[in-house]
C-alpha cells in the first residue's frame, strides 16, 4: 500500500473514531434536554415536589453528559485543518458558514441558558427557569441543525459554483443548503436522540426497580421516557422513510449498497435478512447473497413510494441508469465515461493553472469553459476503475440492518414499557427479568444510533463531497505514522472521558435516595443539582 | 452611586455566576474535567499535533489556492 493510501485509511479511521465517540454524547444531550424540559413543565404546572425532584435528578445526568461531551466535536474541526486540508479549502466557503453559526449559537445559547438551568433554581422565577430549560433544549437542537446541514451538503452538494482561481466551491444560494436531504437528516438524527434518551431513562429507572428503591420516581420517569421515546422513535421512522426517498434520488449508489443490490428491477424486493456472498463483485455473476429473506416490492415502495417502480442496482448505476431528483428513471452518464470526463476536468484545471501562471487571460477563460463542462464528474477523475466508485457494501448493508432491526425492537420496547407501567405496574415492579432487559437495552440503543451513522457515512464512500471530491483527494499528505500516533492518542483520551462519564453517572445514580426522589423531600437544598 | 453600581445588570450577572459556581457539588468535578479537556485539546493537541496546515505553510489565499490546485491535479 502506498503512503498516501495508508494516510487516507488512518485519517478515515481517526475521523470515524472521533465522530463515533462524539456521537455517544450528542444524542443523549439532544433527547435528555427535551425530556428534562417536559418534566419541569409538569412540575411548574403541578408544583409537585416529587416532579421537581425527578426533574433535578435527570437534569443532573444531563449536566454530566453535557460536560463530558462538550467540545469533543471541536476535535473533528482540528482534523479538518490538519488531516483534510484539501477538503477544507475546496468547500470551506460553504462548509464554514454553518459550522461558524453553530459555534456562535452553541456558545451563546448553551452558556447562557445552561447556567440558568443549573444555577437559577432559587434565583429566577419558575417560569423563567422553565423557559431557560426549554431554550437549552432548543439550542442543542439548533446546534445540531447546522452540523447536519453541513453534513447533508457533502452528501448532496447544491447551491454552489466552482471558482478555479480561488480553487473553491463558492456558495451561490444559502437557502439551498436546506435541501430535502438536510431536512430529513436533521429530524431523523435529532428525533432519534429522543428515542435514545427514552431508552436511557427507562433503563436507569429499571435499575432503581431492580434495587427496590425509588419506585414512584422510577414509574414517573418510565412514563415520560416511554411516551417521549415512542414519539421520538415513530417520528424517526417517518423521517427515515423520507431519508430513504432522498437517498434513492440523490445517492442511489448508497441505496444499492445498503441493499447489496447489484441488478435492479421494477417492483424490487427489500432484503429483510440475508448473508452477503463475500465472493460477489460488481463485475462477476455470483449470487449476491448466501441466503435471503425479502419483502416483495418493499424496496420500490421504500425508495419511490411506488410498488412497481424501478430501483437501480450497482451494475445499473455503473452502466448509467439512475433516477432524477424527481424520481424518474433515466439513462445518465456511465461510470467509465464519468472517469474519462473527470480526467478531462483535471486536465482543464491543469491548463487553467498554467495559463494563470503565464497571466494568459484568454487561455484561462478557455480552460475554465472546458472545466465547467466536465466539472460535475470532477471527483471521478481520481479513480482507476469504476469499482473504486462503489461503497463498501458489507459494512453499509449490515449496519442498515442492525439499525432497522434494533429500531423495530425499540418500538416494541417502548410499547411494552408503557403497557407495563400503566396496566401492570406490579409486574414491572417485581419481574427482575423485565428490569434486566430494560437495563441491557440501553447500550443496544447506542449501537442502533451509531449503526445509523455508519450507514450514512460508509454508504457515501468513496466521497467526502458527492461526485466532486473522494477521500483520497481530500486528505492532506501527512506521514502515516503521525496520523497513526494521533489516532491512538484520541482513542486514549476519549476512552478516559467515557469511563469518567459512566463512573460519575453511576455514582450520582446510586447516591439517589428514596426519600428525595419518591416524595421530593430535600429537593430544595441549594446544591443538589449541580 | 454605589447602589447603582452594585445593582447594575453586569454585577447581578456576575453574582449569579459567582454564587452558582460556589455552590456546586458534582459540578466541581465536571468543571475540572472540562478545563483539563480544554487544556489537552488546545494546549497540546491543537498546538503540537493539529496545526491548520494551509494557514501555517502559506501566507496568502492565492498561495493556498495554488497549493490545493496542485495537490488536486497531481493525485
Amino acid at each position: 500500500m502506498t503512503d498516501l493510501m495508508t494516510t487516507v485509511d488512518w485519517s478515515r479511521w481517526q475521523f470515524a473514531l472521533t465522530a463515533i465517540y462524539h456521537w455517544l454524547f450528542v444524542p443523549l444531550t439532544l433527547g435528555l434536554s427535551v425530556m428534562v424540559a417536559v418534566m419541569e413543565s409538569v412540575y411548574v404546572r403541578t408544583r409537585s415536589a416529587a416532579w421537581l425532584a425527578t426533574t433535578k435528578f435527570w437534569m443532573r445526568l444531563f449536566g454530566i453528559n453535557f460536560a463530558i461531551g462538550v467540545a469533543t466535536g471541536l476535535i473533528l474541526e482540528f482534523e479538518f485543518g490538519t488531516n483534510w486540508s484539501n477538503y477544507s479549502w475546496f468547500v470551506g466557503d460553504i462548509f464554514g458558514a454553518p459550522l461558524a453559526i453553530e459555534g456562535i449559537l452553541a456558545f451563546f445559547m448553551e452558556s447562557t441558558f445552561i447556567a440558568v438551568m443549573f444555577f437559577g433554581w432559587k434565583r429566577v422565577s419558575p417560569g423563567f427557569h422553565l423557559a431557560a430549560t426549554w431554550l437549552t433544549a432548543l439550542g442543542a437542537s439548533i446546534s445540531a441543525l447546522w452540523i447536519l446541514v453541513a453534513n447533508a451538503w457533502m452528501q448532496y452538494p447544491v447551491g454552489m459554483e466552482f471558482d478555479p482561481a480561488q480553487m473553491r466551491n463558492v456558495m451561490t444560494d444559502f437557502w439551498s443548503l436546506f435541501s430535502g436531504v438536510a431536512v430529513n437528516k436533521f429530524f431523523h438524527a435529532v428525533l432519534s436522540g429522543w428515542a435514545l434518551a427514552g431508552v436511557f431513562v427507562i433503563g436507569v429507572s429499571a435499575w432503581f426497580l431492580l434495587r427496590g428503591s425509588n419506585r414512584e420516581f422510577a414509574f414517573r420517569s418510565i412514563k415520560v421516557g416511554g411516551w417521549m421515546g415512542l414519539a421520538g422513535l415513530l417520528l424517526t421512522m417517518y423521517t427515515g422513510d423520507g431519508s430513504a426517498v432522498e437517498v434513492a434520488k440523490c445517492q442511489p449508489m448508497k441505496l444499492a449498497a445498503m441493499e447489496g443490490l447489484y441488478d435492479g428491477s421494477h417492483g424490487q424486493s427489500l432484503v429483510a435478512l440475508a448473508a452477503l456472498n463475500p465472493d460477489k463483485r460488481f463485475d462477476n455473476q455470483e449470487d449476491p447473497y448466501l441466503f435471503e429473506m425479502s419483502l416483495p416490492k418493499g424496496l420500490s415502495i421504500l425508495a419511490n413510494h411506488d410498488a412497481s417502480s424501478f430501483v437501480p442496482g450497482i451494475n445499473d448505476l455503473v452502466n448509467g441508469i439512475s433516477f432524477t431528483p424527481e424520481g424518474d428513471t433515466i439513462r445518465t452518464v456511465a461510470y467509465a465515461e464519468r472517469i474519462e470526463r473527470g480526467r478531462r476536468a483535471h486536465e482543464a484545471l491543469r491548463q487553467y493553472d498554467r495559463a494563470m501562471v503565464a497571466r494568459d487571460t484568454a487561455a484561462m477563460e478557455e480552460a475554465e469553459t472546458l472545466l465547467r463542462a466536465d466539472y460535475p464528474y470532477f471527483g471521478y477523475g481520481y479513480f482507476d476503475s469504476v469499482e473504486e466508485a462503489i461503497p463498501p457494501v458489507p459494512v453499509t448493508f449490515y449496519s442498515f440492518r442492525v439499525m432497522v432491526m434494533l429500531g423495530g425492537y425499540f418500538l416494541l420496547f417502548f410499547f411494552v414499557a408503557l403497557v407495563l407501567v400503566y396496566r401492570f405496574p406490579r409486574a414491572l415492579d417485581s419481574n427482575k427479568a423485565t428490569q434486566w432487559i430494560a437495563m441491557l437495552s440501553v447500550p443496544l440503543m447506542w449501537v442502533c444510533s451509531e449503526a445509523g451513522w455508519m450507514v450514512a457515512e460508509v454508504g457515501r464512500q468513496p466521497w467526502t463531497v458527492q461526485d466532486l471530491l473522494p477521500t483520497r483527494a481530500a486528505v492532506s499528505f501527512l506521514e502515516p505514522g503521525a496520523v497513526m500516533a494521533t489516532f491512538w492518542m484520541f482513542a486514549g483520551v476519549f476512552t478516559v472521558l467515557l469511563v469518567a462519564e459512566v463512573s460519575i453517572m453511576m455514582r450520582q445514580i446510586s447516591k439517589a435516595r428514596t426519600e428525595d426522589l419518591d416524595r421530593g423531600t430535600g429537593v430544595l437544598s441549594s446544591s443538589d443539582t449541580h | 452611586m454605589a447602589l447603582t453600581l452594585f445593582s447594575s445588570p453586569f454585577v447581578r450577572v456576575w453574582r449569579f455566576y459567582r454564587d452558582g459556581f460556589r455552590e456546586m457539588t458534582v459540578g466541581r468535578t465536571l468543571w475540572a474535567i472540562i478545563i483539563i479537556k480544554l487544556i489537552v485539546m488546545f494546549g497540546i493537541l491543537k498546538l503540537f499535533f493539529f496545526p491548520d496546515l494551509l494557514s501555517r505553510d502559506f501566507d496568502s489565499d492565492e498561495q493556498r489556492a495554488a497549493h490545493v490546485r496542485s495537490e488536486l491535479t497531481r493525485r
